[in-house]
């Protein structure tokens, strides 16, 4: 669980470094689309690298997904009377939410594969083969910016107590000050990754990327 | 003051349980929680009801053998055992539900009273050092730098009483796990079973039934004893390392 | 070995006490003088070591095949169920909790006593001998007591091998304290926990042994008979607490660990479940009970603040160190604010009676000075049954002497548990202690071998009499509950058990047949009586009696009283007594009815011994025998002796066995504190 935890966040940061790029314009984004598939050539065929990263975060979403139902059944069959009251006193809301989230990311990420990589769906209606484009276009509707924003708010929360969690699970805590230490990495990394992701819609959104 | 009770009341293991209203009047403030259960009990008593099954012994903090889940809290609102809280925390008029620990590894015996022989057997399965009797060497023969032998002695603190677990909304018992890991894993004594004590015992954990842990951090907010959360990272440092070796 | 006094060639030894008074006359028989069997001889340094070479050994081919019973898992139980279990006998341990790990042990807060000498202050196994023999006032026995000094060290080793976090110093050493007014410090400690961290050593060593395969243990169980066939205990009827099943184990060897008694007095720091059961009915069965009388006061505790009260907070003696007791000097004073009593209207009355050692004087002495006051009308706090019972333990000298971070730093903890229970916040106001029940020196006889006067059956730990005389110093009850369970014990039963395997018995045998039917008669007769009476209520005025005539001071009139008292509500408790619920669930009303039936009956053992012996020894105060300044007198020329209590029957008088106390290596001083 936590190993895939933080393979998707090494993917996730990569990833939106490489959106960001759409504040180098048109041609700086697409360089960088066309150059992910080109990476590794000649040794590896063409996309040949985007495979095996995909196939790394395939594995790795298997068993992320595998590990959490795991764990939600033993939860669950841990207590199967449940509280007549009960209150939740030590633990964060993005602790409480890793389940729920969780879903709403696979769900978000099979629209989002579905959106840019699969199918291409421009809901503006127009050109869906250059990835530029396709980005502009689909962020100039607002509630496509509203429904990544949200993802984004959910991903934020799911690595808020992700990262935390991971670095516990890994046993990387087990002082104060890596306790201190984790904590504060699991407000950076939701931070910067949310905040990041959402910059290049928001900017869009509001024309300042076209 | 006067207080009204919503009990969990189940004759036994076998039969299924609901929840009882009762009052309990002139409840001084001065009473701890477990002896305004008695003036209840007595009161029952005297009109042919059956009392209300709980469990205490010491009535000192310090047995964890008392338990309630208090309005949703473990061990209710102060941090604390259940017998030194004390009806000072509430106020005239309020509404108490009292619970039993839930989880399915701590099958309810009657009403409020579980069995919690599980992590005896948690224990069983690594949790000591084994040297014979007077086998032992001389005491000052190994020194055990002050630091560790602070940070043995707070995980050596957990009196065992299972509110870690009755809080944990994975109903995992990692926290009494790791408290126990810690303890034994800090002092020079524990290192020669260190590896196959975290395996066996995270083993016997699962296997009794408790849920994963995911860092929640509801355990030590409920701990009586203020076990902190880095004895879970510990547990999973030890646990990680000796995979990594092997065992 | 550096000591004082020579350990192995002194040999004062005292005259045979002969006994004048005779103040239980009419409510005892006079029995056969009593002389330990096993008693050892020899210089006593030695006397140890030859009876361990003199016992038989079991081969270990053969230790499979015999059966030992253990009842409690505390320090005495635990570590002798992990000991014997490795050894390879067959244990079958049993507690009434629902966990080996809540004995009572557990509470025991400031530490454990061994003559380490880590600290180079001239301590010795014979200083330590020489502490407690005093500290009991000399009604000990010598041979036990040096033992018990002797393997102190061996169980710091056992101890910190099992993990035990001992507080260190900084070079990583064990620390030590001076504790219980000795001038040495030898006592080990693990914050304020030492109890449960001993006992959590003991428990993991015992669990390690039920993986083994070697003990196998019942919790919640319930000891309610014992099984004595054919001249040898041979096993216990107990009753499964969840189910209602009463169960017959039988055994080659029964060994009690039952711990103390105090809760006779219905308030006391023992645990709720504290009983006497155990052993009470090994005494109806022939277990000689010794010294029932002598019971440790504990001069600070948190008093009762209502007739609600369950049971009593100790907070350590080293509080009395930097608090100054006093209550106001008068009675009109009593329900102001403390804060408000101006220096001349109080009492520092322990400096005032005795200027030498003030507050600090011996947990007795403080212990009855707080019960004077309270009854001349100067106690203090909450009026409960219209007496106040506490007096001030006051700090404001000392915070405004060392500064309040200083006092928090050594009482935190203390203040913060005083706060949780009262409510009150004792850096600002005066906190109010009172004493309460907290030891039970006496217990079932034992001789050398800690075997009773029933062949087979051993006892130990506080359950036993045997070494803390009249009196109990601080940090040596853990002592001796290692020592017992981890050292003496399996040491000796192997000589008993060198005999066996005994003949095989089956729940048909007529003694089984016998233990187990009074058992169900007695569970039926609880569920059947329907009284109006709940048990609670008979089991806090039997509490109340014993507190006021049997307590901290002792007169001959009271003890009769009480005795008269005692019979009326045991008799109305049998006809009158409440218990719901059924006899096959768990049934915690029925569980004290068993325990409260016994507990009359043993205060009634108490009462009377405490009426035979006119003399004031340790916490055994008899108003009758005092001296001009109010101090207690001790009458060794007539009391030397063990009063060992043989069950006479039903509504017959017990039969009284005096075993002489004899000292060789040290002699007998009368103590002074003026
Ligand atoms: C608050 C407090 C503080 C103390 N502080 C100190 C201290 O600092 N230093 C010191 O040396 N001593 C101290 N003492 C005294 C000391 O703790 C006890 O005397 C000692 O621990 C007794 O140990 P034990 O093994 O004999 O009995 P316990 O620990 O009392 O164990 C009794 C066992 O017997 C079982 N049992 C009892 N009756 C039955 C039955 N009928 N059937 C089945 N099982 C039964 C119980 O379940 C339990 O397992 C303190 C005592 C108290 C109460
Ligand atoms: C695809 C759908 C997803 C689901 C269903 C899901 C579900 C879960 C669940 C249930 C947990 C365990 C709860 C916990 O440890 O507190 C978890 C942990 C975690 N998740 Fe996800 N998650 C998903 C996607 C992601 C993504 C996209 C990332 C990273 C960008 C991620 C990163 C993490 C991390 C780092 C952890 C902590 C691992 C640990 O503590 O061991 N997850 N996830
Ligand atoms: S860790 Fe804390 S809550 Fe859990 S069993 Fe130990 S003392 Fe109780
Ligand atoms: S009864 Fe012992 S901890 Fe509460």
């Amino acid at each position: 669980m936590a190993v895939s935890g933080l393979l998707f966040i090494a993917f996730v940061l990569m990833h939106m470094y490489g959106n960001l790029k759409a504040f180098g314009g048109h041609d700086s984004y697409n360089t960088y689309a066309e150059h992910l598939r080109t990476f590794g050539e000649p040794i590896l065929p063409r996309e040949g690298l985007l495979w095996i990263l995909r196939l790394g975060l395939i594995v790795a979403l298997i068993a992320h997904v595998a590990s959490a139902l795991a764990l939600w059944h033993r939860a669950g069959t841990a207590r199967s009377t449940k509280y007549v009251a009960k209150k939740n006193l030590g633990s964060s809301f993005s602790s409480r939410t890793m389940r729920w989230g969780g879903i709403t990311l696979l769900l978000f990420v099979v629209w989002h594969l579905l959106h840019f990589t699969i199918v291409k769906i421009n809901p503006a209606g127009g050109a869906t083969n250059d990835p530029y484009n396709l980005l502009v276009d689909s962020f100039q509707e607002w509630w496509m910016t509203i429904l990544y924003l949200v993802a984004m708010a959910a991903l934020g929360l799911h690595l808020h107590h992700g990262t935390w969690s991971s670095l516990q699970t890994l046993g990387w805590t087990s002082s104060a000050a890596a306790r201190t230490r984790a904590k504060v990495a699991g407000w950076v990394v939701a931070i910067v990754i949310a905040g990041g992701f959402s910059l290049v819609p928001l900017f869009v959104l509001f024309g300042v990327i076209d | 003051m006067k207080v009204t009770l919503k009990i969990w009341r189940q004759p036994d293991a076998a039969s299924p349980g609901a929840m009882h209203t009762y009052e309990v009047d002139k409840v001084s403030e001065d009473m701890s929680f477990l002896e305004m259960l008695d003036v209840l009990n007595e009161q029952l008593n005297a009109q042919g009801e059956d009392p209300v099954a709980f469990d205490s012994d010491c009535r000192e903090g310090i047995c964890g053998m008392c338990g309630l889940m208090i309005n949703g809290q473990a061990h209710g609102p102060e941090v604390t055992t259940t017998c030194q809280l004390h009806m000072r925390s509430f106020k005239d008029g309020d509404e108490i539900v009292v619970e039993p620990w839930r989880s399915d590894a701590f099958p309810v015996l009657k009403d409020l009273v579980v069995d919690r022989g599980a992590l005896d057997r948690i224990i069983q399965a690594g949790g000591f050092i084994s040297v014979n009797t007077g086998s032992a060497p001389e005491a000052h023969s190994v020194p055990v730098p002050r630091d560790d032998a602070v940070r043995a002695f707070s995980a050596a603190a957990c009196i065992g009483c299972g509110a870690c677990v009755a809080a944990c909304p994975n109903g995992s018992a990692s926290l009494f796990l790791g408290a126990k890991i810690t303890h034994l894993g800090e002092l020079p004594q524990g290192q020669p079973e260190r590896h196959s004590r975290v395996v066996d015992m995270v083993a016997q954990h699962d296997h009794e039934g408790f849920g994963g842990c995911t860092n929640i951090g509801e355990c030590t907010a409920a701990c009586p004893k203020e076990i902190p959360l880095d004895v879970i990272s510990q547990l999973n440092r030890d646990l990680r390392t000796a995979l990594v070796h092997g065992r | 070995m550096a000591s004082p006094i020579d350990p192995s060639h002194s040999t004062p030894t005292n005259e045979p006490p002969v006994q004048v008074s005779d103040d239980a006359q009419g409510y005892y028989v006079p029995g056969e003088p009593l002389v330990d069997p096993r008693t050892p001889t020899g210089p006593i340094k030695d006397r140890w070591t030859t009876r361990k070479f003199e016992n038989r050994l079991v081969n270990p081919a053969n230790r499979r095949k015999l059966s030992i019973i253990i009842v409690g898992t505390g320090l005495a139980g635990g570590a002798a169920a992990a000991t014997l279990g490795e050894a390879g006998y067959n244990v079958k341990s049993f507690c009434y909790q629902d966990s080996p790990r809540r004995a009572h042990s557990i509470a025991a807060q400031g530490g454990i006593n061994a003559a380490k000498n880590y600290k180079e202050d001239g301590d010795s196994t014979h200083r330590l001998f020489y502490d407690t023999v005093k500290g009991g006032d000399y009604r000990s026995r010598e041979s036990n007591v040096y033992r018990l000094a002797e393997v102190s060290a061996n169980i710091i080793d056992q101890c910190v091998a099992q993990g035990v976090p001992f507080a260190r110093e900084y070079g990583g050493l064990l620390d030590n304290r001076s504790f219980g007014g000795v001038q040495v410090s030898r006592t080990f400690y693990a914050r304020g926990q030492t109890g449960q961290q001993l006992l959590i050593g003991a428990y993991q060593a015992m669990e390690r042994q039920v993986a083994a395969g070697t003990v196998t243990e019942y919790t919640r169980h319930e000891m309610l008979e014992l099984i004595v066939a054919d001249g040898r205990a041979r096993g216990i009827i107990a009753r499964n607490m969840v189910t209602g099943e009463i169960e017959t184990h039988l055994a080659d060897v029964v060994v009690l660990a039952s711990g103390g008694y105090g809760n006779v007095f219905y308030l006391s720091t023992n645990a709720m479940g504290s009983n006497v059961t155990a052993t009470w009915r090994a005494h109806r069965k022939g277990a000689y009970f010794a010294n029932p009388c002598y019971t440790q006061i504990h001069p600070t505790c948190i008093p009762v603040s209502g007739s609600h009260q369950s049971k009593l907070t100790l907070m350590s003696e080293s509080l009395r160190n930097d608090g100054r007791i006093w209550v106001p000097k008068k009675k009109a004073d009593c329900d102001k604010d403390p804060r408000q009593i101006p220096e001349q209207d109080r009492d520092y009355y322990l400096e005032r009676i005795y200027p030498s050692f003030g507050n600090l004087v011996p947990r007795d002495i403080a212990s009855r000075g707080a019960k004077n006051v309270c009854d001349e009308g100067r106690g203090v706090g909450p009026e409960v049954d219209g007496v106040r019972r506490g007096v001030y333990l006051d700090f404001a000298d000392s915070i405004a002497r060392l500064g309040e971070d200083a006092v928090r730093e050594k009482y935190g903890n203390l203040f913060d548990m005083y706060k949780q229970i009262t409510g009150e916040n004792p850096y600002e106001v005066p906190m109010r202690i009172y004493p309460a029940v907290h030891y039970t020196m006496g217990g079932l006889w034992v001789d050398y071998d800690l075997q009773s006067s029933i062949p087979g059956l051993f006892v130990t730990g506080e359950a036993n009499f045997s070494d803390h005389g009249a009196n109990r110093l601080g940090a040596s009850a853990l002592m001796q509950g290692l020592a017992d369970g981890y050292f003496v014990l399996p040491n000796t039963i192997r000589e008993y058990l060198a005999d066996g395997p005994f003949d095989a018995l089956d729940e048909s045998h007529p003694a089984v047949a016998e233990a187990k039917k009074s058992v169900e008669d007695r569970v039926q007769h609880f569920l059947s009586t329907n009284g109006t009476r709940s048990v609670d209520s008979y089991h806090r005025e039997l509490g109340n009696i014993m507190w006021e005539y049997c307590g901290m001071e002792r007169t001959e009139d009271g003890l009769k009283k009480a005795i008269d008292l005692i019979r009326g509500l045991r008799e109305d408790f049998w006809r009158n007594v409440k218990v719901l619920g059924t006899a096959d669930s768990l049934n915690q009303s029925l569980e004290k009815a068993g325990r409260v039936a016994d507990f009359f009956e043993l205060g009634e053992l108490m009462c009377i011994d405490a009426l035979n012996r006119r003399e004031s020894c340790g916490g055994h105060f008899r108003a009758e025998s005092q001296t001009e300044d109010g101090e207690a007198l001790r009458h060794d020329d007539q009391f030397a002796y063990v009063a060992a209590w043989e069950f006479g029957g039903d509504g017959a008088q017990p039969v009284l066995h005096k075993e002489d106390l004899v000292y060789t290596a040290i002699e007998m001083k009368q103590r002074s504190y003026k």
